[in-house]
């Protein structure tokens, strides 16, 4: 069922892909409800989320369960630049961005000896330390406490406060990620990626710099975790540190796998889903988190690779195109 | 004061060593990252806690039905989910994102049934103290600490010296081929996983008579002390588990004592990622051999 859906989307791409950037458009004039947008907006943040993992779990293939911590230390950048220091342009998302990459590299560079569940361990930890330094450091983070009050952006001199403005923003922020994974994916650099991925040893004999490649594709991830980590906190004008946690950094693999790890559109269905569903969900409220951990349970039973896992839409892309074309020239005769 | 943070430590890590065993039998077996262990350590004091009352307050009973029930649900966790897993080929990491939803479900089941409020333990292990020069040391301590050592040395007697051990060692290394030698490999790894939910019952319920307490996030605040123990001691290894349970234990207390009690998880992990870039196969673990 899911490939003949996948083969309809290929088939219908341009005028699906031209629909969707519409109706993500008008969205916000269509529901003004602040709920819907707030769930709207946290839920494209999520996708931005779970497509920069992506890169770094599905393509690099190094399972990391400490996404959240890259996440949190944007958001902590950004507040802590927006409060204390009176920045409130889009130069703290670039800093928040360069911090959080800063923070993938040192992260990187131990890691690279690691592999499989030792590169795991290491990802997990290091969202423990993350927090637990959120948590202590007083004097800059305020503790368990969290930073309050974070000043609004300002864009060409214009306060930004309205939700919509904001959906705009993280709108304007996902599509840059998924156009750099995206270009990451389809440029030499990430068919490097991938080669590294299926075997590290090979790709280096084959005269590909492996830790360069490595090196590149947790800072790219990180700092588009540190980007939305950014845009979090002067968003919701709240942090604590119980945003960062570990359970939520599975909640992103989680995302990632569920659409299909290595598949961008798989990520953006994933974390969809995934947003939404527990807000649906809500009716059921205490049951709410025991029904979705069911859901998950069920899903990987029926599709253990994720629902996009299996499907490769370039394939299907290449052979419609070719069916195109052999119908076309016995048009021509 | 050095001697009373070491025996603190100890039966700290001891507790860290009961779960880690049963998460370390698994990850051996299976190379899979069981999510549900250290829910199934929180379900086993919760149905403790439970059954304490219902069969009239004779404790050994309720802890007796307490581990068959949490062995039931840890096969339970294999047999409807796992097993079907492994039955498809599926990748591994759909049987680590099964097991954190099996997880999610006991968690909140046990939250829905029980309520999220700590509630309040009887320590039936407490038979006083004693002191060792100016350190003192409860029962409760030396009682966790044997417990701790016995199931170690019976389960490595099993793993290590029995068929059925052999069996897991095989399995361990190739399923298929273990298959083709006559191993029933679905009978073992249940096995695997009734031993880790008894293991994570008899830990949970000892750490609850412990402080005291039993809360519905004492799993969660385990779960990765018990991965970082199991790794710290070198993967499927059973006495690395006990070791890394109990440096990690150490660890923590002194840190806690001599440095700062905020940073005390930091700097263990800190330690934890140190001796991974020194030793990446853990401190007991074999140098793996790599295929090219």
């Amino acid at each position: 069922m899911i490939e003949r859906f996948s083969t309809w989307l290929v088939r219908h791409k341009s005028p699906l892909l031209i629909g969707t950037v519409i109706a993500a458009v008008i969205f916000p004039y269509v529901f003004t409800s602040r709920y819907v947008l707030r769930i709207a907006i946290l839920c494209l943040m999520y996708c931005m989320l779970a497509v920069s993992l992506n890169l770094m779990s599905g393509i690099l293939g190094q399972i990391s369960f400490g996404h959240a911590a890259f996440w949190g230390i944007g958001a902590y950048t950004a507040a802590i630049l927006a409060k204390n220091h009176g920045w409130n342009n889009v130069g703290v998302l670039i800093v928040a961005a360069l911090v959080a990459g800063l923070f993938g590299l040192l992260l990187s560079l131990p890691v690279m000896h690691l592999k499989g569940y030792y590169f795991t361990i290491t990802t997990m930890v290091f969202c423990q330390i993350v927090r637990v330094i959120e948590i202590n450091w007083m004097s800059l983070t305020n503790g368990p406490l969290g930073i309050m009050a974070i000043p609004k952006l300002q864009i060409f001199g214009q306060l930004i406060k309205s939700q919509q403005a904001y959906y705009y923003l993280i709108l304007i922020l996902l599509s840059l990620t998924t156009f750099i994974v995206h270009k990451v994916i389809h440029a030499r650099m990430g068919y490097a990626i991938l080669a590294v991925r299926d075997d590290d040893l090979a790709a280096g004999a084959m005269g590909i710099h492996v830790f360069k490649y490595k090196v590149l594709a947790i800072v790219i991830s990180s700092m588009l975790a540190g980007a939305a980590g950014g845009f979090y906190s002067v968003y919701t004008s709240y942090i604590d540190p119980g945003s960062f946690t570990n359970a939520v950094s599975n909640n992103m693999l989680v995302m990632v796998i569920f659409g299909g790890l290595g598949n961008i559109f798989g990520s953006f269905v994933g974390a969809t889903l995934l947003t939404v569903l527990p807000e649906v969900l809500r009716g059921f409220s205490e049951y709410r988190q025991l029904v979705f951990g069911a859901l998950l349970v069920l899903l990987m039973l029926v599709r253990p690779e994720g629902i996009f896992g299996s499907v490769n839409f370039k394939y299907i892309g290449q052979r419609l195109s070719l069916e195109k074309s052999i119908a076309g020239g016995k048009h021509h005769e | 004061m050095l001697l009373q943070q070491i025996i603190n430590g100890i039966t700290i890590g001891s507790t860290y060593a009961l779960v880690a065993i049963g998460f370390t039998m698994i990850f051996g077996v299976l190379e899979l990252t069981n999510f549900s262990n250290s829910s199934l350590y929180m379900f086993g004091a919760y149905i403790t806690y439970l059954l304490y009352s219902i069969v009239g307050a004779r404790f050994f009973l309720a802890f007796t039905i307490s581990i068959v029930l949490t062995g039931v649900l840890g096969y339970g966790v294999d047999r409807f989910a796992l097993r079907r897993l492994r039955k498809k080929r599926a990748p591994k990491l759909s049987g680590l994102i099964t097991t954190l939803g099996m997880s999610m479900v006991i968690d909140n089941s046990v939250m829905v049934f029980f309520g999220t409020d700590s509630k309040s333990f009887t320590n039936f292990m407490d038979f006083g103290k004693f002191y060792v020069g100016n350190a003192v040391v409860t029962w409760t301590q030396v009682i966790i600490l044997s417990v701790a050592c016995i199931l170690m040395i019976t389960l490595s007697i099993i793993v290590y010296r029995t068929k059925i051990g052999k069996a897991m060692g095989a399995i361990a290394q190739n399923q298929d081929a273990a298959r083709l030698m006559g191993i029933n490999t679905n009978k073992v790894i249940s096995f695997t996983f009734i031993v880790s939910g008894f293991l994570a019952c008899v830990a949970g319920t000892m750490v609850a008579m412990y402080y005291r307490s039993i809360e519905t996030s004492m799993g969660t605040s385990i779960g990765t002390k018990i991965f970082a123990a199991a790794i710290l001691g070198g993967v499927g290894i059973l006495p690395g588990a006990v070791v890394g349970g109990l440096v990690l234990g150490v660890v923590e207390t002194m840190v806690s004592a001599y440095i700062s009690t905020g940073y005390r998880d930091a700097i263990s992990f800190t330690i934890l990622i140190l001796v991974l870039l020194i030793m990446p196969n853990g401190l007991f673990g074999k140098k793996a051999v790599n295929k090219v």
